[in-house]
């Protein structure tokens, strides 16, 4: 493996799914509806239809080109790649490839790849439509044109990846980029996230600066997870190797593979000599527009604190622990509902701990996402305040919202309904421990010799109050009575 | 008594006096149109079931008007005059239509063109050849051609058309009627079915300027569904027509005008070009100023190469939705391929498949430098040469074509090479998106013949002005095929 170097490059593709409306239509954008519900004439190709720009999902894009520091055009405008598939009716698709027209050209993004930091430079991100989703049955093919049209972001980075890794952790900060700004879901579950990867190998001691040390490129597509996006390189560098290692590497030609999720594996496809003419050309019905400078400023300015920036702020600002903050920060909606907890006025710390441990746990054991959450942020805070005020114990309040989730029911009604709130009296607390004392004379006895016997009698007043008595206010009421 | 030969404002006139309704109207209207049908075979479809409208103040209510069948018309079959759509019912219409729905027209007909616009002879729709009703062995040219053959005929006072390259004017001139394209994006476009967008145009076919204006009006309006339309609301046409020309600038490029441009002139080219320059003289007794400029002939002689170049790639790529799944009489084949490729080849002609042959060439990658940027580079350089000449001039002032309407049959007129950039040059219009109208001129042999104004955009008040106080001196305002005022 030290033997070789690897370049990687990636095409990463995502729906840009916070519009109401379609790019160039104006159906509904949206997931999960009806199959072909959401269609305007255009999304089908009527004769005579034409594309009418999404402003929001330009600002979007836009937003997301400002983002990964690239260079703005200074007119926006369409092409149209044509081609034929069943699951594109027009015959093409509205995209931005020839420079300067992407709505980012040349940036760089610094992503982490576990304690490290490293940079990428991005070649371009461009604006287009998505094609229709195919379905594919044992004999039939049925297409829904709800994605007909859906606003898709691709981005293609230079091949400035050295290992799967490297790669995935790029894809993790993109995704997270493209949730906290508001752009997508960026679920690749829901078919969000899209993924084209480029690999080559070259000797290890060459310069990797100069393209001309570059081995073939060999192009895999449509991989769909990042979990696949790691096998088809790890697969793709022990292919080329091996090809290396036998001498058989040169007479690979440069072609374009699939992966086969179900193998692990990358299939040829075609060669390069067969790659397709799609005979770009400007969209002539959407004018050229002017990009106006204060619109990109005001675009730069509202920007969403990105996930690296709340992290900090829950650390420096709130005293989340950094353990915590950190795995918080991974998905935003979890992000979201953490602060919306706080901002009711619970703990930081006490919501950090819950949403960490029973909440996290609860939803990935029952495969849910936290907008599906029956427990709500305002719920979380009562059973937070509950805890703090000492009217449940920490022992109680585990097992309430563990009852809760389960049941669908509000913690805080349900400890009422069990009967669980904690007996914090003072005068009910001593006269239940004296009744105690009472009981146990002989054991009374034995305290006096040996102090250990004190848990003996934290555990029956437990038992008597059926964990109800608050156990700092018992230890002091139990120390004074016993010691008299 | 007849109506349908009337200007608009005659027969509105006539609908308030209550000395006919609407309904008759279309009954004469609907008699005409089979009339012509058998003459001419101008319609794909006639609309006997058209329902009357209320006579309003508005001068279009109730009166009957023919659509070009490359208008989507929600309910009514709408072919393009291809047999890709042969059977196809939109479910809904063209802006452009609604627009002249609410002003209480009535539709009565959809008229032939040349398969989807492509063509300039009015013989290549799907239902056949449309002739000349002036003299039924020549061709109306296109692609306009079955709606310039109604409205000559007195079927009913306008028709609409489309023009990508000369569609609407150059049948216009065949016909003896008056044909106006508006600046690019006065109409809305959503709903025609598309050639070339960055050169399709809607606009109208009338027998007198003012109808034009009228009609016009009414069909344009910024469109929300089309990002190339443009707010007109400040723009009444047919009020801005005062007649008042006095001093206005017009401009004729040599190049084209003079004979000596045609060593092999046939007798027909002289008297057009005679009949033109003695048009002139009848301008400039309005008081016009007139002057001859000269353009570089190398790109005069570009023109008809740049048209093809740029309206051959964006067709090819426009019909890529013509598969015959989605809408269209579906393919045989044993997959999704094999069935768009039957679909395609039995049902486009020859003429557009050779089109989409020269569109898919001048795109592919190892051409596209050499045809197509050519071509727009090309394009630029005529289009500024023109707003030059804007700059200076209210309008350009041109003939139409070498002549009257040629021979259906093909053998009959002679091939004139030098004549390419006078039978091309109103591409100039489509290249720029300039308003351009052709207006009647003169007779030769018996058969009509047209010049034709074409303007900086946005200037249509102007430029319609000038063709009003022009046609109002030249007396070929109203003519129908069966004789003039």
């Amino acid at each position: 493996m030290d033997k070789y170097k690897v370049l990687i490059g990636l095409e990463m593709h995502c729906e840009i799914s916070k519009t109401n409306t379609k790019v160039f239509s104006s159906a509904r954008n949206s997931y999960d509806d009806t199959p072909n519900t959401n269609i305007r004439p255009v999304d089908m190709a009527f004769p005579g239809t034409l594309p009418v720009v999404n402003k929001e999902a330009v600002r979007k894009a836009l937003m997301a080109s400002i983002i990964l520091n690239c260079k703005q055009p200074e007119y926006i405008y369409f092409e149209r790649k044509n081609y034929y598939y069943p699951d594109l009716p027009k015959g093409f698709q509205i995209t931005q490839e020839t420079k300067p027209a992407p709505v980012g050209i040349y940036g760089e993004l610094t992503y982490e790849v576990g304690e490290e930091t490293k940079t990428i430079r991005v070649n371009n991100i461009h604006l287009e439509e998505d094609a229709a989703s195919s379905t594919h049955h044992e004999d039939t093919t049925t297409i829904n044109y709800n994605r007909a049209g859906v606003p898709l972001l691709e981005l293609v980075t230079e091949p400035d990846f050295h290992s799967a890794e490297e790669a995935v952790s790029f894809l993790e900060t993109m995704r997270s980029i493209y949730q906290y700004a508001n752009i997508s879901e960026a679920d690749s579950k829901k078919g969000q996230i899209r993924c084209d990867v480029n690999v080559s190998i070259m000797d290890a001691s060459l310069d990797e600066k100069d393209p001309k040390n570059w081995g073939t490129k060999i192009e895999i597509k449509n991989v769909n997870s990042f979990g696949g996006v790691r096998d088809a390189i790890n697969y793709e560098i022990k292919r080329q190797i091996e090809l290396k290692e036998d001498g058989k590497y040169d007479e690979m030609e440069q072609q374009t593979r699939r992966f086969d999720e179900e193998s692990g594996t990358t299939i040829y496809m075609r060669s390069k000599v067969d790659a397709i003419d799609y005979k770009y050309f400007v969209e002539p019905n959407i004018p050229k527009f002017k990009l106006d400078k204060k619109w990109l400023e005001e675009i730069k300015a509202t920007i969403p604190p990105l996930a690296t920036e709340r992290r900090d702020k829950y650390i420096n600002e709130l005293g989340v622990s950094p353990r915590d903050a950190k795995i918080i920060v991974k998905e935003k909606p979890l992000a979201d509902y953490f602060e919306e907890t706080v901002s009711l006025g619970a703990n930081p710390q006490s919501a950090a701990n819950w949403i960490n441990s029973i909440i996290l746990g609860h939803l990935n054991k029952m495969e849910k996402t936290i907008e599906e959450l029956f427990l709500t942020p305002k719920m979380l805070k009562g059973l937070i305040d509950l805890v703090e005020s000492s009217k449940i114990s920490g022992k109680q309040a585990k097992e309430v919202l563990t009852k809760s989730l389960e049941e669908e029911k509000d913690p805080v009604k349900l400890v009422s309904e069990l009967g669980m709130s904690q007996i914090t009296d003072e005068g009910e607390l001593t006269k239940i421990i004296k009744e105690v004392i009472e009981e146990n004379p002989t054991q009374l006895e034995s305290y006096k010799k040996n102090p250990k016997l004190f848990d003996y009698f934290v555990g029956q007043v437990m038992k008597k109050t059926r964990g109800k008595a608050n156990p700092a206010l018992s230890a002091k009421i139990l120390k004074q009575e016993l010691d008299k | 008594m007849e109506y349908m030969n009337k200007s608009i404002e005659e027969i509105h006139e006539a609908l308030k006096k209550g000395k006919v309704t609407s309904k008759e109207l279309i009954q004469e209207s609907l008699k005409k149109s089979h009339e012509l049908q058998e003459k001419c075979n101008a319609f794909v479809t006639i609309l006997d079931d058209a329902k009357e409208q209320e006579v309003t103040e508005d001068v279009l209510s109730g009166i009957p008007y023919g659509i070009k069948d490359n208008y989507s018309t929600k309910g009514i079959l709408s072919t393009g005059s291809s047999n890709t759509l042969k059977d196809y019912i939109p479910f809904f219409t063209a802006t452009a239509i609604e627009n002249l729905e609410r002003h209480g027209a009535v539709a009565v007909g959809k008229t032939v063109m040349d398969e989807f616009g492509m063509g300039g002879t009015g013989t290549t729709g799907h239902t056949g050849i449309v002739k000349n009703p002036w003299d039924t062995t020549r061709m109306c040219a296109g692609s306009s051609a079955g709606s310039a053959a109604a409205v000559a005929a007195g079927v009913f006072p306008y028709a609409t058309g489309s023009d990508t390259g000369d569609s609407i004017r150059k049948p216009a001139a065949y016909c003896g009627i008056v044909g106006y394209k508006p600046t690019y994006g006065m109409i809305s476009r959503y709903g025609l079915f598309p050639f070339a967008s960055s050169l399709d145009h809607c606009g109208a076919l009338t027998r007198n300027v003012k109808d034009a204006a009228i009609v016009v009006d009414a069909m344009k309006g910024k469109d929300k569904y089309d990002m190339t339309s443009w707010d007109s609301s400040n723009i009444n046409l047919a009020s801005s027509l005062t007649g008042e020309v006095k001093g206005k600038k017009l401009c004729y490029i040599k190049e084209l005008c003079d004979i000596s441009s045609y060593p092999n002139a046939s007798a027909t080219l002289k008297e057009h070009l005679e009949n033109f320059v003695n048009t002139l003289e009848k301008v400039k007794s309005l008081g016009i100023e007139i002057e001859e400029v000269s353009v570089d002939k190398t790109l005069l002689n570009a023109l008809a190469s740049v048209y093809v170049v740029i309206s051959c790639a964006e067709a090819t790529s426009n019909m890529s939705n013509l598969t015959g799944f989605i809408f269209g009489p579906r393919g045989e084949g044993e997959n999704y391929i094999d069935m768009m490729k039957d679909y395609r080849t039995k049902n486009f002609s020859p003429l557009i498949k050779r089109r989409f042959v020269i569109g898919s060439y001048v795109l592919q990658k190892e051409n596209k430098d050499r045809y197509f940027h050519n071509a727009q580079r090309v394009r630029r350089l005529l289009v500024d040469t023109w707003n030059q000449l804007f700059e200076k001039y209210d309008a350009v002032i041109l003939p139409v074509g070498s002549g009257p309407a040629k021979h259906l049959d093909g053998s009959i007129d002679i091939l004139d090479k030098d004549t390419a950039p006078l039978e091309e040059h109103l591409q100039v219009g489509n290249f720029g998106g300039f308003p351009s109208i052709t207006i009647p001129d003169g007779f030769i042999d018996g058969l009509p013949v047209a010049l034709n104004l074409t303007g900086a955009c946005y200037d249509d008040a102007n430029v319609l002005n000038i063709a009003y106080a022009i046609e109002n001196i030249l007396g070929y305002k109203n003519q129908t095929s069966k004789g003039g005022e």
